[in-house]
């Protein structure tokens, strides 16, 4: 089955955008996606829509296949040689499972930011400009603008402004998860997907990440997966639940947090598994 | 009771400590052993004259007393070993003297020590100095006023006749050398029937005729001053009255040491330290420095890394991100493992045979059939010796380096990843510099193995008495194919194949220390570099 909602909405739009008369655009469709590590199923026909500068958030017991659902929309599981993806997901039009897409170009629009902060064994300025880098941009005064700009824009700038050259490794949990943020937004991307980005966080770094992605919403279209109620039910606009591979409900934040329409929902919200 | 004590553990403990105990004293032992035999060599001892009851005299330093039971009286004895030097008069540098022979000792204070070119020290007086025959003193007094004033105008001379022949002399025989290949290359290329072909031929015979005129000058004016600086003779005459006339020149350096202070002592002891260390060797590598054989061991390993550590990390790259994992590249890693205990002759076979006679034997006949039959490439040389090295401890850099890959957590391939990086600008960008500890681990690993390896090299290229060195001022500057004097070889040859083994000894010792020296300072700079790029790219914080 695909997620309960689309019973409850006109048969030929089989999405959320319908349900709000708000005028949202999905950037993101997946439809019937399987996945597969090995023969073992992971994600069993996924269809949902991501709507553009909105916050969805992924939840579920652990093992459910968030992460792995999370990968496929920037195709990090093509590493995995024993992975094997079927259906389609849609970014920006384009299906981006087909031959002609460059995964290169893919990743740079959809960033992500993992459950452990990864910063690279090099500087502070080093992390945020690796993309353009990259890229192949070489200006000096190009990368120190963007680096200024998007370390201003994760909160971490006037933390770290004057130590620019120093080791990365040498910053706090909660800042080296910032400047992660701050590293996958310097090269603009479309998407940003978080995987429980603040469960190695204490409470004050989490309510920063969470302020910040509020403030990021503006401009980026945000995925993330969270082990938290809370924390979807405080920054997210949409939740999918999702449960043994497959989404078992999908709609407004809000309402899945009150009324869900599904008893599993309404289990794995109130706590009593998972 | 007895088990809670054993289960306890106490037991263990002190079974762990006492492993550990024995292992730091067995490696200071041998430290300890090495430092004061290797250091002490060198400090200008005191002469002592003993007289015995049979009325003779020795001359000598003390070098080592023994006591032990005599076994038909069963007295205690006491007896000395006397350095008494002097090869050429008594044909041995050492005996022994009883205690109870012993009716009196003294110091002579007018009594030399002599470091010579040939025949190793002497220990005596010395009677006469003379030029040409003609006494410029004869009494013991004089002599020592006037000798260092014309030693030092020998040493200047006997530079002066080393400048000649390794100079002028060496590049001229040098330039003969390659004009006559030059020869055999027209002879062998060209038609000499041809109005061309002996034109060439021509050519190269003139020049040829005139470098070996130029040659003739230069040998007749080194022979000149060879006999010139010849002429300056001292009579040596030893404690038991044998003389014998000696150019001044072959004396190297002499004190007095029973005259000298503690301070001039320490002086004389600095430049004997720096000799041995700058100096070339002498007399079958017995006396003088061994310059020739750091160098050698120093361009060797640097030689041996340049090889090793690029292939060692490549293929530890390959194995372990490009390759599919799977049983065919778990079977290579294993056999990489293995080849680490494989015995290092075994690979200094291989290395004559592969790297010597066949690359070796290819690249004479393509590049330098000229100088056939002789060879070039085709024969040991430092390279070949490298080569072998670098084979022998390219398992030690790939397992380093592989288990440093290892150790670069997923998440961060994924970040570079994820911010759209391919495979190789990761690899590049963030894994090998995550990873470059580990490889310098294994690079210290693989020079402390290499610089104390001898069995691959004897065969490869190590000599006994280099020529030249393989670095030198001469195009092209670094020449790989020239053979090379190495510590560890040097140990071995002087400690055991030298004639005369008592005497070499000392340097045995002191080389010994030189080469554990050497590789300390080679670990410890790996280390201290290690050290500094672990605080760069350590990723175990993550
Ligand atoms: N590389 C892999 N190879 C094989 N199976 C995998 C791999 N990664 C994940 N799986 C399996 O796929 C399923 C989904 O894993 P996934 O990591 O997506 O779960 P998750 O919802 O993110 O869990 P968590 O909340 O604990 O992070 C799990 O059963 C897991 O064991
Ligand atoms: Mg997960």
């Amino acid at each position: 089955m695909t997620f309960s909602i689309a019973t409850e909405m006109p048969p030929e739009h089989n999405s959320v955008a319908s349900a709000h008369p708000e005028k949202a655009e999905a950037i993101i469709s997946i439809k019937e996606l399987d996945f597969y590590y090995g023969d073992k199923i992971a994600l069993e026909s996924i269809t949902l829509d991501i709507l553009k500068n909105k916050i969805t958030a992924f939840i579920g017991p652990s093992g459910c296949g968030k992460s792995t659902l999370l990968r496929c929309i920037n195709r990090l599981n093509d590493l995995i040689d024993i992975a094997r993806v079927d259906g389609e997901i849609t970014f920006e039009g384009r299906n981006i499972y087909d031959p002609s897409v460059d995964i290169i170009d893919l990743r740079r629009r959809i960033g992500m930011v993992f459950q452990k902060s990864n910063p690279f064994p090099k500087s502070i300025y080093e992390n945020v400009a690796y993309g353009l880098r990259i890229a192949g941009v070489k200006d000096k005064t190009t990368l120190d603008d963007v680096v200024e700009k998007s370390l201003r824009s994760a909160a971490l700038w006037d933390e770290v402004k004057d130590r620019l050259n120093e080791s990365a490794l040498g910053l706090s949990g909660g800042q080296q998860q910032r400047l992660c943020i701050a590293r996958a937004i310097a090269v603009e991307p479309h998407v940003i997907l978080m995987d429980e980005p603040c469960s190695a966080l204490d409470p004050i770094a989490t309510a920063r990440i969470e302020e910040l992605m509020l403030e990021l919403k503006k401009k980026y279209t945000i995925i993330i997966v969270t082990h938290s109620m809370q924390q979807a039910a405080r920054v997210s606009d949409y939740t999918a639940f999702l449960w043994l591979g497959k989404v078992i409900e999908y709609d407004v934040t809000r309402k899945i947090f009150t009324t869900p329409a599904e008893k599993l929902t309404e289990d794995y919200i109130t706590g009593r598994f998972g | 009771m007895k088990k809670t004590f054993f289960t306890s553990g106490t037991p263990f403990i002190w079974l762990t400590g006492l492993a550990a105990a024995l292992g730091l004293l067995m490696i200071v032992g041998l430290l300890l052993l090495i430092l004061v035999n290797g250091l002490g060599i060198f400090w200008p001892q005191n002469l002592q004259q003993f007289t015995l009851k049979d009325g003779s005299v020795v001359l000598g330093e003390v070098w080592e007393k023994e006591t032990h039971d005599n076994y038909d009286t069963g007295r205690e004895e006491t007896r000395y070993r006397i350095k008494t030097a002097n090869r050429d008069f008594y044909g041995l540098d050492f005996r022994w003297l009883k205690e109870d022979d012993i009716s009196e000792r003294q110091m002579p204070p007018t009594a030399w020590v002599l470091e010579r070119q040939a025949w190793g020290q002497f220990f005596g007086f010395i009677i006469r100095l003379s030029n040409n025959g003609v006494a410029l003193a004869s009494d013991e007094l004089n002599v020592a006023a006037q000798l260092p004033e014309w030693h030092e105008k020998m040493l200047a001379a006997a530079d002066e006749i080393h400048q000649l022949e390794k100079g002028s002399i060496g590049s001229i025989s040098m330039q003969i050398e390659n004009m006559r290949l030059e020869k055999r290359k027209v002879i062998l290329r060209r038609d000499t029937t041809t109005a061309s072909g002996r034109a060439a031929l021509r050519r190269v015979d003139e020049e040829l005729a005139s470098l070996e005129r130029q040659y003739q000058e230069l040998e007749k004016e080194l022979m000149q001053r060879i006999t010139d600086s010849r002429a300056i003779t001292i009579t040596l005459r030893t404690i038991d009255g044998q003389e014998k006339e000696l150019p001044l020149i072959d004396v190297v350096r002499m004190w007095q040491p029973n005259r000298m202070s503690a301070p001039e002592k320490a002086g004389l002891y600095a430049a004997r330290v720096w000799e041995f260390l700058s100096g070339e060797p002498r007399e079958a590598n017995m006396e003088g420095g061994v310059f020739p054989a750091i160098f050698g061991t120093v361009l060797m390993v640097i030689l041996m890394s340049i090889a090793a550590v690029p292939i060692g990390v490549l293929t530890a790259v390959y194995l372990r991100e490009y390759a599919k994992q799977g049983p065919v590249v778990r079977a290579v890693r294993i056999a990489v493992n293995n080849m680490a205990g494989v015995p290092s002759i075994v690979y200094g076979i291989f290395g004559l045979g592969f790297f010597v006679y066949t690359v070796g034997g290819t690249i004479d006949q393509l590049f330098y059939s000229e100088a056939l039959p002789s060879p070039t490439f085709g024969t040991g040389g430092i390279l070949w010796a490298s080569l072998t090295l670098a084979l022998l401890t390219l398992p030690v850099v790939v397992v380093a380096t592989e288990e440093g890959l290892a150790a670069v957590p997923r998440s961060i391939r994924d970040g570079s990843l994820a911010l759209g990086a391919t495979k190789f600008e990761t690899l590049w960008r963030i894994i090998l510099p995550s990873t470059s500890p580990a490889i310098l681990t294994g690079t210290i690993l693989a020079i402390a193995r290499a610089a104390g390896e001898v069995a691959p090299l004897m065969v490869t290229g190590v000599v006994k008495l280099a020529p030249s060195l393989p670095l030198d001022s001469t195009f092209p500057y670094l020449h790989l194919e020239r053979k090379f004097m190495h510590l560890g070889f040097h140990i071995y040859d002087v400690g055991f194949q030298s004639p005369n083994v008592e005497a070499a000894l000392p340097i045995v010792y002191a080389t010994t220390l030189l080469l554990v020296l050497i590789i300390l300072t080679l670990n410890l700079t790996a280390i201290l570099l290690r050290n500094r790029l672990y605080a760069r790219f350590s990723v175990t914080k993550i």
